[in-house]
């Protein structure tokens, strides 16, 4: 983070990205090496200020956070490290260091919600990462990711006020911020009015954040108009932290103590999710700019997420934390071709890619490839987490059948809006013949193939994500009365 | 809950935010408000006056960063309001959504 300020000051243009990518890289190590020491003991802490919890602030590390903290890291390196073509080409020379400020501001904050077991610390990064991620996102050439990031920002900031006003009503009961104490505490004033209200804020901001519908409308022009590297990053990170709070909060600090609340989270949650997964993969099959289309189909894939979550069962929330992991290696690969493209071509919509796929062969056959594990056929991450989806809610009696029967029917809904890009890309034909795109730049090209692959080997070899993702279940129905 | 009623309905972006800072600092009094202790003190503390009954200073801590995060987040969308007038000539939602959707 202290980082974030040199990099202002670095004025030549490739210093400022090749310090941002360090940085970045160093992450991604130490967040490794976490998930390592949590493999074997459960949790990790650490005061800040050596000032002794509850009164002073907790940093915890657990398999739920190591996993996220993957993710985020991971995603920033791999923008960074393969993006620097298509950031030079989108970023004016002279703001770039800017921006690179702000893109280690956001994935400081991202990371920083990640580690902190302080209520109020969560407030404070979480803005950290929107007010930065407002920065990115705006940071291109298309003055219509202006309007976009402005609804954003309205939207953001009403969802984290939200998120202060439960944590204030929380406080005003139970006179703690640190999460683990919080538990505790609530357990003397479990019930009353105002803690049934806190936690309806505190979803609610949550779920802003987290777009799920019907809260998801700032996400599709955000994705579409912000730098392509921008929305590799963003889709990779943003919503999931947002999802990862919300299910810490309820399962950490909710559930222990409100009767019944595990049912009202499911029946609240799930209605949403299904119509989130439903409708806007409906809207992904009518989309024709690429960059939307995706957008649209990660709102259907959060709505996966918190479908696994509302089940509030191991195997449910297992696959829903598990498709957090594999959605961001499937949309990362995905928002990563669409960054080559984006070098190549003038629209990013079905008639501009026309006839591509025959002068960009790399590039479609990644999209194509990410596309299935997008879809869940069997051999890709995707499958994995659609599995475990699906077997989770067949246990669910009649319901259960309905719920698989959605997610059937949204993955062909999947095939549906893949297949029109891939129609497009190898069976149309090109409006422009004068001018023949060239393929992308190959170092774009081997970061699009290291995310695409990875799909295929956390397809075929998932212990790590199932064991992390398990465990991260397990620890957060620990809590379950 | 004006504030929130003024970012939903009034089309001007700038009113928007006004309303969004209006909601912001509802809810820091909100906080501040359950910092005080009847009868009690400003948590200053003075030496040779220990034994007195503080308000909680951990409120007040609080709401100073929701302050300063609040304060940025005003910043940020004033500064795009700017941009969006450069670029578009307006400040108008409905008028910004003609142009983009002739």
């Amino acid at each position: 983070m202290l980082s974030a300020g040199m990099v202002m000051l670095l004025r030549p243009r490739g210093l400022a990205w090749a310090a941002a990518t360090a940085v970045s890289i160093f992450a991604f190590a130490i967040a490794i090496a976490l998930t390592l020491t949590v493999l074997e003991v459960e949790r990790q802490t650490y005061l800040m200020g050596s000032w002794a919890a509850p009164y002073g602030i907790e940093l915890a590390v657990d398999a739920f956070s190591a996993l996220l903290l993957l993710i985020v890291t991971g995603a920033s390196s791999l923008a960074l490290l393969v993006g620097y073509r298509s950031l030079d080409a989108e970023i004016e020379t002279e703001r770039q260091p800017f921006f690179y400020a702000a893109w280690l501001l956001a994935l400081s904050g991202l990371a920083g919600i990640l580690v902190t077991a302080d209520a109020f610390n969560i407030f404070v990064f979480m803005e950290i990462s929107s007010l930065a991620g407002y920065v990115l996102v705006a940071g291109g050439p298309d003055r219509r990711a202006l309007t976009a990031v402005f609804k954003y920002l309205i939207m953001g900031t009403i969802g984290a006020t939200f998120y202060l006003i439960g944590v204030g009503l929380i406080y005003l009961m139970t006179g703690t911020l640190n999460l683990a104490d919080m538990e505790i505490r609530l357990q003397d004033v479990a019930d009353i009015k105002p803690i049934l209200v806190a936690a309806g804020f505190i979803t609610i901001g949550l779920a802003l954040k987290a777009a799920v519908f019907p809260l998801h409308i700032w996400l599709p022009n955000a994705y579409t108009f912000a730098p392509h590297m921008v929305t590799v990053f963003l889709a990779a990170c943003a919503t999931k932290v947002a999802i990862y709070v919300l299910l810490r909060f309820n399962f950490f600090v909710f559930q222990p103590n409100l009767a019944g609340h595990d049912l009202q989270f499911g029946y609240f949650l799930m209605p949403l999710a299904v119509l989130g997964i439903l409708i806007a993969s409906a809207v992904a099959m009518f989309e024709s700019n690429l960059k939307r289309l995706l957008a649209w189909s990660s709102v259907a894939q959060i709505g996966y997420i918190i479908l696994g979550a509302s089940l509030v069962n191991l195997a449910g929330l297992s696959a829903g934390i598990l498709h957090m992991f594999n959605h961001a290696l499937a949309k990362g690969a995905l928002f990563l071709t669409v960054a080559c493209l984006g070098l190549s071509v003038a629209r990013l919509d079905l008639n501009g890619i026309a006839g591509i796929g025959r002068q960009m062969p790399w590039t479609m056959t990644a999209f194509v490839l990410a596309g299935l594990s997008l879809i869940g056929i069997p051999g890709t991450a995707g499958f994995v987490s659609k599995w475990y989806l699906i077997s989770a809610a067949a246990a669910h009696g009649a319901l259960g059948i309905a719920l698989v029967a959605v997610i059937v029917i949204s993955s062909l809904m999947a095939v549906v809006y893949i297949w029109r890009v891939v129609q497009a890309a190898y069976f149309g034909t090109p409006q422009d013949t004068t001018t023949l795109p060239r393929e992308a730049p190959s170092v774009l090209l081997i970061g699009v193939w290291v995310a695409t692959l990875a799909n295929f080997y956390f397809g075929l070899a998932p212990a790590l994500p199932i064991e992390l993702s398990g465990s991260a279940a397990a620890l957060l129905l620990e809590h379950m009365p | 809950m004006i504030g929130f009623y003024a970012v939903v309905a009034k089309p001007n972006l700038v009113k928007k935010l006004v309303g969004l800072s209006l909601f912001q600092a509802a809810v820091f009094l909100l906080y501040i408000t359950m910092g005080k202790v009847e009868g009690a003190m400003a948590p200053i503390f003075m030496a040779g006056i220990e034994d007195r009954l503080y308000s909680s200073p951990l409120p007040q801590v609080l709401i100073l960063t929701a302050i300063v995060v609040g304060i940025s987040t005003t910043a940020l969308g004033l500064g795009i309001v700017i941009r969006i007038k450069e670029e578009y000539g307006t400040i108008e939602e409905h008028e910004i959504h003609e142009i983009d959707h002739p």
